[in-house]
Parts: C-alpha cells; sequence; structure tokens
C-alpha cells in the first residue's frame, strides 16, 4: 500500500506544480465551454438544451487532453523500467497512476462545472445533475482512456492516435452521461434509469481498465 | 548467492543481438560486460531485468529470496535517470524509497552519501548530468537490493564522483552483493569480463 500511496502522491504533485497537467485541462475546460455561446448565438433556450452536452465535451476532451503523458512521461525518463521491475504488480500501478490522474485533472472540471452552468443559462439543479453525471462518468473516461495512453507508449508520438482510440470508446459514457443530465433537468426519462447504466461502465471500466493498460505496457517494452 | 544465465539468445526488431550466450557471477562479485557499440550489453542486462524477454535459455538465482523472480531483487542503473524534473531531490529519492522499499530507509544519509546534500531541496530540473547521476545511485543506496545492474554507471561522473562510486561499488560487494555492469572504462573494481559480441 505504501507503494500505490507514493504514486498517487507522486502523481498529484508533479501535476499540481509549474508544468504539470491540472491546471491546463480547466483552463481548456473553460475555453471550450466559453466559445460555445458565441458559436451558438444568444439564444438561452437554445443553450440551456445544449448545456449539459456542451459541458460533456468539455469535459471528455479536456481529460483527453492531459492523459496522453499518464505514461509516455513515466516511459521517456526511464521511470516506467523501474515500475515494471518493482513488486507491486503493475495492474495496481496503473489503477492509482489512473486514480491519480482523475484526482487531479477530473475532479477541477467536476468543480468548475456549476461555474460555467452559468454561461450556458443552467440554473442551480441543472448545474448540480450534470455535476452528478461527471461524477459518476468521468472515472469512466479516466479509466478507459488509459488503455489508450499505455498503447500511445509502444508507438512514438502516439498524441493523436490516443484521440482516435480512446474517442469511440467514450461514446456509451457521452450517451448515458448526456441523457442522465437531460432526464434530470427535462425528463421524461426518469434520471435514475441512465444514471444507473452511467455508473455500470464506469465499474466496468475501474476493472477493466488497469489489466488493458498493464497488458498493453508489458506487450510495449524494449 | 548465483546469478547465472544459459544459452541465452536475444532478438530485437527482428534481428538477432546474441545467441548461446552463457554468463555466472556469484555474490561478492562484479560482473563486467564488454564489447563494441550494439553488442547487446544493454539488452543481456534488460534481459536479466525482466523488460527484454528470452527468445531462449534460462535466467537462475540461487540463493537470492526464494519465490520471487530475479527483477524484484535487482536494481537498474539504466542510461536514463527515472527522476522527474519539477520534484526536488528529496522528493525524487523519497518516492522511488516509498515505491521499491517498505523500509523506511534513512533519505537524509542516502543523499550526503552521493554528495547532493546540499542540493536536496532544489527541484531536480536544476541538476547536471552528473548530479541527476549522483541522485539515481542514491537510489541503489535507501532501498538494498542484493543484485545490481548498471548501465555506463560511471558516465557522467567526475573524478571525485567516479571515487565516491567505487567505494560504494566494493561496500555494496563486501555485503556479499552482486554486479554486473556494461562499461567501455575500467570500474576501478576488481571484475570478471565478460567479452559479448565478436572482437573488432
Amino acid at each position: 500500500m505504501t507503494a500505490l500511496g507514493a504514486i498517487v502522491r507522486r502523481d498529484i504533485k508533479i501535476a499540481l506544480r509549474v508544468g504539470g497537467g491540472a491546471l491546463i485541462g480547466v483552463l481548456f475546460f473553460l475555453t471550450v465551454v466559453v466559445l460555445m455561446p458565441f458559436a451558438v448565438g444568444p439564444d438561452l433556450a437554445l443553450l440551456k438544451r445544449l448545456g449539459p452536452a456542451i459541458l460533456w465535451l468539455g469535459a471528455l476532451l479536456a481529460s483527453l487532453l492531459t492523459l496522453d503523458r499518464l505514461f509516455t512521461a513515466d516511459a521517456e525518463d526511464g521511470s516506467l523500467d523501474l515500475i515494471v521491475m518493482s513488486r507491486t504488480p503493475l495492474e495496481l500501478t496503473c489503477a492509482a497512476k489512473a486514480l491519480a490522474h482523475w484526482l487531479a485533472a477530473g475532479l477541477p472540471l467536476i468543480v468548475a462545472t456549476p461555474v460555467l452552468g452559468l454561461l450556458l443559462n443552467l440554473d442551480g439543479s441543472a448545474s448540480l445533475a450534470v455535476m452528478a453525471t461527471l461524477l459518476a462518468g468521468t472515472p469512466a473516461l479516466t479509466f478507459t482512456g488509459m488503455i489508450g495512453a499505455a498503447l500511445a507508449v509502444t508507438l512514438r508520438r502516439g498524441g493523436l492516435l490516443l484521440a482516435v482510440l480512446v474517442l469511440p470508446l467514450s461514446i456509451p459514457v457521452l450517451i448515458f452521461g448526456v441523457s442522465a443530465s437531460q432526464a434530470a433537468i427535462v425528463g421524461p426519462v426518469p434520471f435514475g434509469t441512465p444514471f444507473t447504466i452511467l455508473c455500470a461502465i464506469s465499474l466496468f471500466s475501474l476493472v477493466l481498465g488497469p489489466f488493458a493498460a498493464a497488458a498493453s505496457l508489458r506487450q510495449g517494452l524494449d | 548467492m548465483r546469478l547465472s544465465g544459459r544459452d541465452l539468445r536475444c532478438v530485437r526488431g527482428g534481428r538477432e543481438v546474441f545467441a548461446g550466450l552463457d554468463f555466472e557471477a556469484g555474490g561478492g562479485e562484479a560482473l563486467a560486460l564488454v564489447g563494441h557499440n550494439g553488442a547487446g550489453k544493454t539488452s543481456l542486462l534488460r534481459l536479466i531485468a525482466g523488460l527484454l524477454t528470452l527468445e531462449a535459455g534460462s535466467i537462475t538465482l540461487d540463493g537470492g529470496e526464494p519465490d520471487t523472480p530475479v527483477a524484484e531483487q535487482a536494481h537498474y542503473l539504466g542510461h536514463r535517470d527515472a527522476l522527474k524534473p519539477s520534484l526536488t531531490v528529496a522528493e525524487n529519492l523519497g518516492f522511488w524509497r516509498d515505491f521499491l522499499g517498505d523500509e523506511r530507509a534513512d533519505l537524509d544519509a542516502g543523499i550526503r552519501a552521493v554528495g547532493l546534500a546540499h542540493a536536496a531541496e532544489l527541484p531536480a530540473a536544476y541538476l547536471s548530468a552528473g548530479q541527476r547521476r549522483r541522485l539515481s545511485i542514491a537510489r541503489l543506496l535507501v532501498v538494498r537490493r542484493p543484485i545490481w545492474l548498471l548501465d555506463e554507471p560511471t558516465s557522467a561522473l567526475d573524478v571525485k564522483g567516479q571515487e565516491l562510486f567505487v567505494g560504494l561499488m566494493l561496500d555494496h560487494l563486501a555485503r556479499g552483493g552482486l554486479i554486473v555492469a556494461a562499461t567501455h572504462t575500467p570500474l576501478g573494481i576488481p571484475v570478471r569480463e565478460l567479452r559479448i559480441g565478436a572482437v573488432q
């Protein structure tokens, strides 16, 4: 447990320091969401209807932005070699790294959501609904994205490849995340139905992600 | 303790690096891998560290911890320093101590032993190549492992640093440890040479 705690602490520390990814993700999220009203126009009803979808898309792209450094940074400086050699199972280390990434880059997005909701004409309860779905759904984005991040280690300069690999995997998360938020705001489907499926997708990827990422990292050793 | 490899074959990128290679080293002994560039010195170290897969042959360790892979009883000091530029010297070393070892080893002693006490709170980004190397050597000291796999360990070290490292290696051997080092320059300790690849 000491080892996993050490990984989580180190990755969060690096993300929060100058040049780390945490702030960049939030700023990107902010920029995407602020741009939307300019593109869509000042139609308040339309903005309110599109709001959850815009917030979800922004969060998806922002988490993708910082995800490609999840393993490549460790691979480039040789840390990955030592991590693979260590006594800690690689699957657990991958899970710890993903958890740290979510804490440093995913949680700030959720905290920023109510502020950005104001720009999209979402009222308090609607913002709360989007926050709840993001809280349940962003772990799925991180843990499935981790698989792509691990593959990017094998293929040098895999940054763009990561997006191509990961975005299709995140379609179910996007569908149920947005539909759960819509259900809470306008109905008619009860909020619980899509939200439960969203939670199920998250739990599924929490299990699958670390194993797939570890397998891909082992394959990519050289 | 005895580390040995039998009939090792290594293939990288579809090309054979070496085949039919045997080696053996006992506790308290240092094995120096010599050979021209590309002969497979680093490949052999990475095979022992479990970072490459063996095409043929076997690597065994007698007298180490039972049921533990060789890799988990070894330290690998490669070309890359495994240091994070935004973390300080103490934080970098502290992370590897917590991640690799469960014992509460003394960080300050490790940092002092490699002569970086004055820079303990400095971010690793500001270290010189030699200082970075010293810091990665400190990792070998704070977490004890019987096998040291060293790839060009003295590169970037100044004369004083090399002398210091010779002392550390002799200490390690005196404790019954084992060193396998790929090197072009003499290590400064008594070694057994293993030539890899054809003489050119």
